[in-house]
């Protein structure tokens, strides 16, 4: 037990360490494409395609956020769409401020859509988002001061399973509408949009695009870090314990509620700012991204990569956003048809994503090597043989969880032990 | 809810007049029990005598509607929640085997170890080799040295009971509550259970529920018969058998 | 003036002297009306009206539909109706005069003033009909172009009206006009009189009254009478308010209790439910183009028709999907919600991602005035009516019927249950189907209130969700007072914060509703729940 603890898991995680390294890698070879080969050369990297590469990864990153609460304990937020959105919005009005007087109306300090519902003065609210280090400040406080207010309450009065779920669509839902509102003073309808530049860099140009790229590249490895170090330690396995048995959990002694509270708010922090590194590049935030369709797409691309791996998460957002690219460019009616089916195909018979189909196939294929070295020992047991008896060892792809309950409709709760 | 005038020293439990119903079903009714540190006591009593709402009570799951819950005299135990209480020595161990299937073994056992239950400390814990120590000696006490690092999920249905009752043992608790431990287990695995329960006890308190009364027999302890929510008799295993009233209710069927 | 007051002299002396004037002089005095000023046409009018001739109907109703032309050879006044290039003519006594080209007659025009003098000579010549709901229509139409020339006439009805409600409408008119024209104790009596009154022209006159009076006496009286008026109005407002707050509780209770059956009662988290609105709603559209001749009836049919589909859709959801997923439902609902994604992208597949105009029959439309400012329009009466009617039936059948017994078993026990001898994947599918239904016949209401198009479902999911939780899951009652409460807070707060707002502070309200008591308002209690 002398190892490190992160020497420990950097030996473990294979998969995200080679994930850690292509991220690293794209961080350097997409900016060099787009910005030292020329339009036509073979390697020539567009502004489409750096922006496009680039709002992936930080969907990504909202997948790994949504991966640490859901995949690890349990807690089927339908509303992270809400914490996206809101750092994306922080982001916005500092970059709303730095256009100042090449508005359309030229007004030095009131947006232009302020000017034009006859706003005179500057809401509260928007004051000290022309400072790039406030405005990043409330990049991660916003978003984390919500579920932290959301999540004392909910947890708290153990509000847990479906109903959660619901009360979190509820919530992003809420935050929709009030969005929407012109009196809001956050655009109403139209958001945040006609960005000109950020720190002094034009947003226009390929090297802030492909500078925008590599934060986001790096953003999506440290937020990868975190989770890893989080869920690695035993604070993450007593969120397992938590998303396995609460009660059981309680009854050893652990405060679940604050448990949950750290992951839901750190999970939140880090959706803020994939929110904030969104916005820059695909250059507007509105009310829509409040929408609950897209909180639960963010789900779809955890379930398809496979929940409780983090880099499955990583992999259903890029798989399912490229298609979904795919497809509305090549045939934009059936797009709805696929995430729909995928939904369906995803919970019925891929329960483990894709990174547990093929976990559990090479499962299957060591069991029957094991069974035949070690005729007399159970499959579980094989694998566990095979792997180093270290005490620590790694339950990251877990085997099918025994269905405990009677599988009556009546179990609500029992939902968070089975998911 | 008034205040005891006078709880007996040496009292490691008292529960006094303690009251449950659910629409109007009074699954405990005006209960009592007393319980000294270092005592084991075996509970037996038909379905819907209120075993398990009892342990509910006591544990924080559940608020009685009246009633006194006190612990180690001073402490009331209506007024915490599970977690506080688990903190505060009392253990649980559930009818059904509640043992975390996705973590292995030995990560169960360090999940129970007494100690670090703060969110922070948790993220930073390191595994002491004094800790470490301790994890194998409770493995070697329940019998499971050999497979600490499968998934509990993969144990049999004795080897999660006992694999509890190991997580029950790292809490380090004064006062056990531990319901129908011999479900399931095989003949050998109960005398051997009985056996690791008599050792406890020479240090632990322990509240027992039982439907097996070979096993009750071999715990070799008070007995208190539970019914209809309130206790019936109390006695050795014989007194209570030959109990009229116990035959009748509970026994004799 | 002084002609005014002919004409009504005239008038009451036609009443007492029956017929007796000739045909040509009442043809003598329509002449004017094919003169060019307005003004000829007024006196024209005003000489008409001295005679009791069923032509003056004819005419004057004419002129308002833009019907009345003349001969340009003689003048003479006729009826014209377009048909095809040319046009019919009859004469004002209903004879046919045959078919002749536009050039050779000209049609009467009339402006907005001829039109006043028009409407009310048509109300004091029905003020004598036979119709009641005419005169009462009558009376009322003069209220709101009272002159002081009409007194006699509508003292002299009063005497002569046998219907209660047109007397006591006539005692109003009455009182309007000798409000501005009696004398003292007149003005008085009708101040008093016309408090409590609230049909916009008393309240209006009261108003004008109060800047005009001078006499102290009178002027407290009709101070009073304002004040009077000025809080029934407040109080007719607020029934409006609970009346718009019921219907909108009556919506929500439809949309919401196929889902107090899907999940209250089976635990089952159909996201897709909002779809199962969406397609009751589209099979009225179809059942509509099915029979177009029989729009009214055309509700009655899609009732059933909607519960069908939508019911055979959630049999076949349950059968394909859930019965899978039990025990399991944060699977079942991420599952249900791409179901619903299929659903909403076939319909626009089907139909095209715009609005479908939904018919509204006759007998739906319109509304039952209780006062001159409270009415309650039948659409909304008849959907708090039958959402009721629906939660009735859906409680009878579960409390009632072999079939809720066997749900209730089910549910309450299923080993038990199939121990008995009950199907109980088979009860689940019809307890799908059932719920499923429920929220297709709710599609069948809104398809009446609200624009029928692929989002229609999903506009109603997280409403529908909300409401059952608030209500307490697994408590039918529980549903329709949570619908009730949330339909009428949100009404009740829209004056003060604007609708969105409202909508925004109930969400708020319910999630932390829901922390406070997780299990709703009406939770069930006992063992059963804790595990």
């Amino acid at each position: 037990m002398s190892r490190s603890i992160i020497v420990s898991f950097l030996m473990r995680d294979k998969v995200g360490n080679a994930l850690l390294a292509v991220l690293l890698a794209l961080a350097i070879i997409v900016p060099f494409c787009s910005l030292v080969f020329e339009p036509g050369d073979t390697f020539y990297l567009s502004s489409y395609w750096v922006t496009l590469l680039g709002k992936y990864l930080c969907y990504a990153l909202l997948a790994v956020a949504v991966d640490l609460v859901w995949g690890y304990c349990g807690i089927l937020s339908l509303g992270h769409g809400a914490f996206f959105a809101l750092g994306g919005y922080a982001m916005g009005m500092y970059l709303m401020r730095q256009i100042g007087e090449r508005g359309v109306y030229a007004n030095p300090l009131l947006p232009d859509f302020m000017v034009f519902l006859n706003w005179t003065e500057l809401p509260w609210y928007w004051q000290g988002f022309d400072m790039f280090g406030f405005a990043m400040l409330m990049v991660l406080l916003v978003p984390g001061a919500l579920a932290f207010l959301f999540g004392f309450l909910a947890f708290r009065s153990r509000v847990t399973g479906v109903y959660l779920s619901i009360i979190t669509q509820a919530l992003t839902y809420a935050l929709m509408l009030a969005f929407f509102r012109n009196d809001m003073g956050f655009g109403g309808n139209n958001g945040l949009t006609d960005f000109k530049d950020i720190l002094g860099f034009n947003l226009q140009h390929p090297g802030t695009r492909a500078a925008l790229f590599s934060l986001s590249a790096l953003a999506l490895a440290g937020g990868y870090l975190l989770c890893r170090f989080i869920v690695n330690s035993k604070l993450g396995r007593v969120l397992i314990a938590i998303r396995d048995s609460e009660s059981r959990t309680r009854f050893i002694g652990y405060r679940v509620e604050r448990f949950k509270l750290f992951v839901f708010v750190v999970s939140a922090m880090l959706a803020g700012v994939a929110g904030a590194l969104y916005v820059p590049q695909v250059g507007i935030i509105n009310p829509g991204e409040f929408a609950p369709l897209n909180s639960i797409e963010s789900i779809v691309w955890v379930a398809v990569g496979g929940r409780g791996t983090l880099f499955g998460a990583i992999f259903g957002a890029w798989m399912v956003n490229f298609g979904k690219t795919w497809f509305t460019g090549a045939f934009p009616e059936l797009w709805l048809f696929f995430l729909g089916g995928l939904f369906v195909v995803t919970t019925l018979w891929l329960p483990k994503g894709v990174v547990g189909l093929s976990a559990q196939l090479s499962k299957m294929r060591r069991s029957k090597a094991a069974s035949v070295a070690v005729s007399e020992k159970s499959p579980v047991q094989a694998q566990a043989v095979e792997a180093e008896p270290q005490p620590q060892q790694a339950s990251q792809v877990a085997p099918e969880p025994e269905q405990q309950a009677e599988p009556t409709p009546k179990n609500l709760d029992q939902g968070a032990a089975n998911v | 809810m008034s205040k005891p005038k006078h709880i007996p020293q040496n009292t490691l439990l008292y529960v006094d007049g303690v009251t449950k119903s659910f629409d109007g079903f009074k699954a405990l009714n005006s209960l009592s029990l007393i319980m000294e540190p270092g005592e084991m006591r075996a509970i037996i009593g038909p379905n819907g005598a209120g075993k398990t709402t009892m342990m509910d009570v006591i544990t924080g799951k559940l608020r009685p509607d009246e009633g006194i819950v006190m612990f180690e005299q001073d402490i009331d135990l209506t007024q915490h929640d599970e977690a506080e209480i688990a903190n505060l020595g009392i253990g649980r161990k559930f009818q059904k085997p509640s043992v975390i299937e996705n973590l292995t073994v030995f990560e169960n056992l360090e999940l129970a170890l007494s100690g670090g239950r703060g969110v922070f400390q948790s993220l930073l814990h390191k595994l002491s080799n004094q800790s470490f120590g301790r994890i194998e000696e409770v493995l070697e006490l329940i019998r499971l040295q050999d497979k600490r690092s499968w998934l509990a999920g993969s144990l049999s249905h004795g080897q999660k009971q006992w694999l509890e009752i190991g997580m029950l043992i790292m809490q380090e608790p004064r006062l056990l509550l531990i319901d129908e431990p011999a479900a399931g287990m095989t003949d050998e695995e109960t005398a051997l259970t009985a056996e690791l329960f008599k050792q406890l006890a020479q240090d632990h308190s322990l509240v027992v529920v039982e439907h097996d009364m070979d096993f009750v027999k071999a715990l070799d302890c008070p007995v208190t018969v539970l019914h209809e929510g309130s206790v019936l008799a109390q006695g050795t295993l014989e007194q209570v058998q030959q109990n009229q009233q116990v035959i009748e209710v509970y026994l004799g069927r | 003036m002084k002609t005014m007051l002919n004409k009504l002299l005239g008038l009451v002396g036609l009443v007492v002297l029956s017929f007796g004037v000739l045909a040509d002089d009442w043809q003598q005095a329509a002449s004017g009306l094919t003169g060019k000023s307005s003004n000829d046409k007024l006196a024209a009018i005003e000489a008409m009206l001295e005679f009791d001739d069923p032509r003056n109907a004819v005419a004057l109703q004419g002129m308002l539909d833009a019907e009345l032309y003349y001969v340009k050879a003689d003048r003479q006044l006729v009826i014209a109706t377009k048909s095809g290039r040319s046009f019919l003519l009859t004469d004002l006594q209903g004879e046919s005069l045959g078919e002749v080209a536009k050039s050779k007659i000209k049609r009467i025009t009339v402006n907005n003033r001829i039109r006043r003098e028009i409407r009310s000579g048509l109300a004091m010549m029905a003020l004598a009909g036979p119709d009641e709901d005419a005169r009462f229509s009558a009376v009322r139409s003069l209220m709101a172009n009272v002159e002081a020339e009409q007194l006699p006439l509508v003292e002299q009805r009063l005497v002569a009206e046998t219907s209660a409600k047109v007397q006591d409408k006539l005692r109003e008119l009455q009182a309007i006009i000798l409000l501005e024209n009696g004398d003292d104790a007149q003005r008085q009596s009708s101040a008093e009189f016309l408090g409590g009154r609230m049909d916009a022209p008393s309240r209006n006159a009261l108003l004008r009254a109060q800047a005009d009076e001078q006499n102290a006496e009178v002027l407290a009286a009709i101070n009073e009478s304002v004040a009077r008026n000025q809080q029934l109005l407040k109080l007719n407002r607020a029934a409006e308010n609970l009346y718009f707050g019921l219907s909108l509780g009556a919506v929500l209770l439809l949309a919401a209790v196929g889902l107090a059956i899907t999940f209250g009662v089976m635990g089952v988290i159909n996201m897709a439910h909002g779809e199962m609105i969406m397609l009751g709603a589209y099979t009225t559209y179809v059942v509509q183009q099915l029979m177009p001749g029989h729009i009214e009836l055309s509700l009655v049919v899609a009732i059933p028709a909607a519960f069908l589909v939508s019911g055979a859709m959630g049999v076949l959801i349950e059968r394909g999907i859930i019965r899978f997923l039990y025990g399991r439902p944060l699977e079942t609902l991420l599952a249900t919600f791409g179901l619903s994604l299929v659903l909403q992208q076939l319909v626009r597949s089907i139909f095209g991602p715009l609005n479908q105009a939904v018919i509204t029959p006759q007998w739906l439309s319109g509304s039952l005035e209780i006062n001159g400012v409270l009415a309650l329009t039948y659409n909304r009466l008849y959907i708090i009516i039958f959402s009721f009617m629906v939660v009735a039936a859906l409680w009878l059948l579960i409390s009632k019927t072999f079939f809720g017994l066997q749900v209730r078993a089910v549910t309450q026990n299923r080993a038990m249950a199939n121990a008995m001898g009950i199907r109980s994947s088979w009860v689940d599918a019809m307890t799908f189907g059932l719920g499923s239904g429920v929220a297709g016949i709710a599609g069948v209401a809104l398809s009446q209130l609200t624009n029928v198009g692929p989002n229609l479902g999903q506009n109603y999911i997280i409403d529908s969700f909300m409401v059952v939780v608030f209500g307490g899951v697994g408590n039918l009652f529980g549903t329709v007072v949570a619908a009730m409460t949330l339909g009428v807070a949100n009404k009740l707060a829209e004056p003060f914060t604007g609708a969105v707002l409202a909508k925004i502070l109930v969400l708020v309200f319910i999630i932390l509703f829901i922390q406070k008591r997780p299990r709703g308002m009406f939770a069930l209690k006992g063992r059963m729940v804790e595990d």
